[in-house]
């Protein structure tokens, strides 16, 4: 609730202060302090959360979990401001705009995290990929970037349409739109739910781009300026599976209802994992292959909506974390150098050994290697599928996938430490040396000592 | 305390080399080195006294019911003393080389030692699990920065190959895991799991594959031979000396104890492919002209033996693995020191261009006639006692089997002393006329080596003791 109204009234005042303040930094001084209160705001109301949630006229529930969430999203935001914000400038004029859509993004997320009501869903996927649009869109210059935000406004609001129909076909059968007073699957299932559940699906999957509704992905993240393909692709992605999970261990868990649409999302599960790590195998350009790498990674995640157990649910919060993490970092890094393919990356370590190390670190967090967070919140989504109990098919092509996807992560590593070449490399500033390495210092010790976030739940 | 020293040495030391320039890191590896190996003997002797104050645990993970647990038995002590061992002979050997960014060459070496010594000592299946991967992680950086021409390539099927056999394993021990009644990762609770036979059957596979491409095991073993090559000979020592000892550790610690059926139900398949492995391995290695390949094939054929006699199911064979993985390290790193040698001298890997070697560089001659005879297993040498408790054992399984992989011994004669007569005898050439001796660091290593097969080969009361308790240990779960 807190993390809500701070974000939401961040972005308003972010809006003004655009309109007075002229200097850039000091816009982004602004954005920095801004998401450090509303971080703190947002911890502030755990205390009172912790023995049960907290429930505001049946529309949202703040609960341990949906603060936790918060704090982790509100964290991997303030760490993006940290490393990249200082390229927000370079993608045009209304930096504060920019900052004040993040905001608003964010406040979609914590509202994810949160509703308790069908028509909340709605409006937070809304909030969450309106701002988006005209963010893909921000370099008006470059006719990439207008295609992709053409590409995914058109797209989006399609599914956008495809889950309302769905909303409204669960409203039919069961005459609530509140997720914990549906009454869906006791021992037969009405027919118009189960339509409305699978458009739902359908919708979310599109949303957290998951094969075969990931076509967008690839163009936009590519299309997109760099500095919010970093954003849209971590942080806004994490937030869309929150809403999955909490709407469908919320509502569809349970009872005959769950048979339903699990065979579905394990089928949509194994699809993303195969089709996002093979095409990313195939890229030059790193920007691409890590949005391929996004759905690849989406696929693990959905393993948490699958298994429907407490282990899912902790691992969706790690994954959030991890992933969010290592993903801005690689993306700090990249926006750093002039040339986006495998070659840029050649005799980095050689040049900046510093930034060599960290993206050598964020990409064994992204394959999984132990030590670092990735590890295991790799471990924890598959544990999660492994304790489901009938899922170990699923377990085995993830592994598989996992053991393809080194594949492509180390090509960077190779680049940057086996082969020969002289980057172009941006001047690095002191500050964004400092914000890489606490990004470092994240990925490690959530990979020694997991607990340090989960203890929260 | 011991036991978490023996890791936390090398993995500091490593981490201080990094900052080090000049022959800093030559000398700070040399002390890790040695001081890991006094450890490891004390170890020993604290083990015949007291075993239990090698144990620890402490809380690591407690929602997941994971500790961090480490401890030693018999088979324990005896692999953390041949990494140390065998850490202390590479540093020895290379310390007149001059690497290239020696900081992060002595800083990885000295990393891996402690990823290895890490495995040898978790009694927590997580754990375990972390250290394996962490361990391969170093190796990876220092093939493909230091080795040959195709290292990068090579060095990457290898990894890939090992990463996706240990993802399987980890599949396998969280399945496990919420098969314990505690819930709890620890060895004790993994061994005494009543799984069902239907289960055993495929968790069976999912850890044989992680362990027998770490071995290698025919048909897992296609990264091997052009890995030995490419890597600079220092971690080929490590490679072949230490780190394919983890899968035949694997096998006694995690499979034999925790899915016993599963292993009964398929050792004879296990075995056939160890036998076939010796066989095909044995007769390439007879057609090799490279130095570096022979002894890797050949390598193949001793761990096939070593795995074959594990899965035959009784005690005097498992003593045999176990003795035999120590000596195997030995006389193993003995011939890749004489190979780092010749390289270093030569600059040349392929055995028609050498001969006469003899002559001019008699003692490298005496040193690797003895370490040869030494790893084909000729009696009074270390490698006698191992074999000779190998192949009783497989004898009591199944004589077809050992019949077959006695072939192993034979061929393995013809192409050890083959190579004996390429590179030493004959007739010199314009490439060798120029050979130099050994120099007192290579001399020091290969005495070291000749020292401890001598009295390995002649009186292995201690070290047959010291692996007995495991033995026993496994062979009553099994």
């Amino acid at each position: 609730m807190n993390a809500l109204i701070s974000t939401a009234l961040s972005g308003v005042v972010l809006m003004f202060v655009g309109l007075f303040v002229r200097n850039k930094q000091h816009i982004k001084f602004f954005a920095i302090a801004a998401i450090i209160i509303a971080f703190i705001a947002n911890l502030a109301q755990y205390p009172s959360v912790q023995h049960g949630g907290y429930v505001m006229y049946g529309m949202i529930e703040v609960t341990k979990f949906g603060v936790l969430f918060n704090a982790v999203a509100l964290g991997a935001t303030l760490l993006y401001f940290l490393l990249s914000g200082s390229e927000f400038e370079k993608v045009g004029e209304h930096v504060a705009d920019y900052f004040t859509l993040v905001f608003f993004i964010l406040a979609g997320i914590s509202l994810a995290a949160t509703f308790s009501n069908l028509l909340m869903l709605f409006l937070a996927i809304e909030i969450m990929s309106i701002p988006q649009y005209i963010l893909a869109g921000a370099d008006k210059k470059s006719l990439k970037s207008n295609e992709a935000s053409l590409k995914y406004f058109l797209m989006g609001s399609f599914s956008t349409g495809i889950l309302l129909m769905g909303i409204t076909l669960i409203y039919g059968a069961a005459g609530t739109f509140d997720i914990a007073g549906l009454g869906l699957g006791t021992e037969s299932v009405h027919p118009l739910a189960l339509c409305g559940i699978i458009l739902i699906v359908f919708a979310l999957s599109f949303k957290v781009s998951a094969a075969p509704f990931h076509f967008w992905t690839p163009d936009v993240y590519d299309g997109s300026p760099t500095v919010f393909t970093s954003f849209m692709s971590t942080i806004v992605k994490a937030g869309a599976f929150v809403a999955f999970l909490r709407m469908f261990h919320g509502s569809f868990a349970g009872g005959a209802i769950s048979g339903h649409w699990t065979l579905i999302l394990s089928i949509i599960t194994a699809v993303t994992l195969v089709i996002g790590n093979f095409s990313a195998v195939f890229q030059q350009s790193v920007k691409r292959m890590l949005a391929y790498s996004s759905i690849a990674q989406a696929g693990f995640m959905l393993f948490a909506v699958v298994a429907m157990n407490d282990m899912g649910t902790q691992g969706i919060v790690l994954y959030a974390a991890a992933y969010s993490i290592a993903t801005i970092g690689i993306f700090g890094v990249l926006m750093k150098l002039k040339d986006y393919t495998f070659e840029g990356f050649n005799g980095l370590a050689r040049k900046q050994p510093l930034l060599a190390a960290a993206t050598a670190v964020f990409l064994f967090s992204l394959a999984g290697i132990p030590v670092t967070a990735g590890f295991f919140a790799k471990y924890f989504v598959l544990s999660a599928a492994i304790q489901h109990g009938h899922l170990l098919w699923l377990v085995i092509l993830a592994v598989l996938c996992a053991a393809i996807s080194v594949y492509y992560y180390f090509r960077v590593i190779m680049a940057m430490y086996f082969k020969t070449g002289e980057p172009e490399v941006e001047h690095i500033s002191g500050g964004f040396k400092a914000a890489l390495i606490l990004a470092v210092a994240l990925v490690l010790v959530l990979g020694l000592f997991p607990n340090l976030l989960l203890c929260w739940l | 305390m011991l036991t978490v020293l023996l890791i936390l040495i090398p993995f500091i030391a490593g981490l201080i080399a990094f900052g080090l320039k000049g022959s800093g890191p030559k000398v700070l590896g040399m002390i890790s080195s040695l001081a890991t190996v006094v450890l490891a003997i004390g170890a020993w002797c604290r083990f015949r006294t007291a075993p239990d104050s090698l144990n620890l645990v402490a809380n690591w993970i407690p929602q997941l019911g994971s500790q961090f647990r480490v401890g030693l038995d018999g088979m324990g002590v005896m692999l953390c003393l041949l990494t140390a061992i065998a850490s202390l002979l590479v540093f020895i050997t290379i310390y007149n080389r001059d690497y290239e960014k020696p900081g992060a060459f002595y800083g990885l070496m000295l990393l891996s030692q402690a990823g290895l010594t890490g495995v040898f000592t978790a009694f927590d299946a997580l754990q375990f699990y972390i250290f394996w991967e962490l361990a391969l992680i170093p190796v990876y950086f220092l093939c493909s920065l230091w080795g040959g021409e195709k290292r990068i390539a090579v060095t990457f099927k290898f990894f890939v190959y090992t990463f996706l056999g240990s993802l399987l394993m980890m599949v396998g021990i969280i399945y496990l895991y919420f098969q314990t009644a505690d819930h709890s990762f620890s060895w004790s609770s993994f061994s005494s799991i009543n799984l069902n036979p239907d289960d055993q059957k495929w968790l069976f596979w999912l850890f044989f594959v992680a362990f027998a491409i770490k071995m290698p095991i025919f048909p897992f073993h296609t990264w091997q031979p052009d890995t030995y090559e490419q890597s600079p000979t220092p971690v080929t020592m490590i490679l072949s000396g230490v780190m394919v000892k983890m899968g035949l550790f694997g096998v006694i610690r995690w499979l034999l104890p925790v899915i016993p059926q599963g292993a009964a139900m398929w050792s004879d398949v296990a075995i056939v492919l160890c036998v076939i492995g010796i066989i095909y391995a044995s007769c390439i290695a007879m057609v090799q002209n490279d130095l570096k390949r022979l002894i890797a094939y050949s390598s193949i054929a001793h761990i096939g033996l070593m795995c074959a006699a594990i899965f035959a199911n009784n005690e005097q064979s498992l003593q045999g693995v176990l003795i035999q993985m120590f000596n195997h390290g030995i006389n193993i790193i003995g011939l890749w020191i004489i190979v780092e040698v010749i390289q270093q001298r030569l600059g040349v890997k392929n055995m028609d261009q050498m001969g006469g070697m003899a002559r001019k560089a008699p003692r490298m001659a005496i040193f690797l006639v003895i370490i040869s005879l030494a790893n084909i297993g000729l009696p009074l040498t270390n490698g006698f006692i191992g074999e000779f408790l190998m192949f009783s054992g497989l004898f009591q399984y199944n004589h077809w089997f050992m019949a077959f992989a006695g072939l192993g011994i034979i061929l393995a004669a013809v192409y050890t002393l083959g190579m004996i007569q390429k590179v030493i005898f004959g007739e010199s050439n314009d490439l060798t006329d120029t050979t130099t001796d050994l120099q007192p660091g290579e001399a020091l290593a290969l005495s070291l080596v000749v020292i401890m097969i001598i009295v390995l080969g002649v009186y292995p009361k201690p070290m047959l003791d010291l692996v007995s308790s495991t033995s026993e240990v496994v062979n009553k779960l099994f």
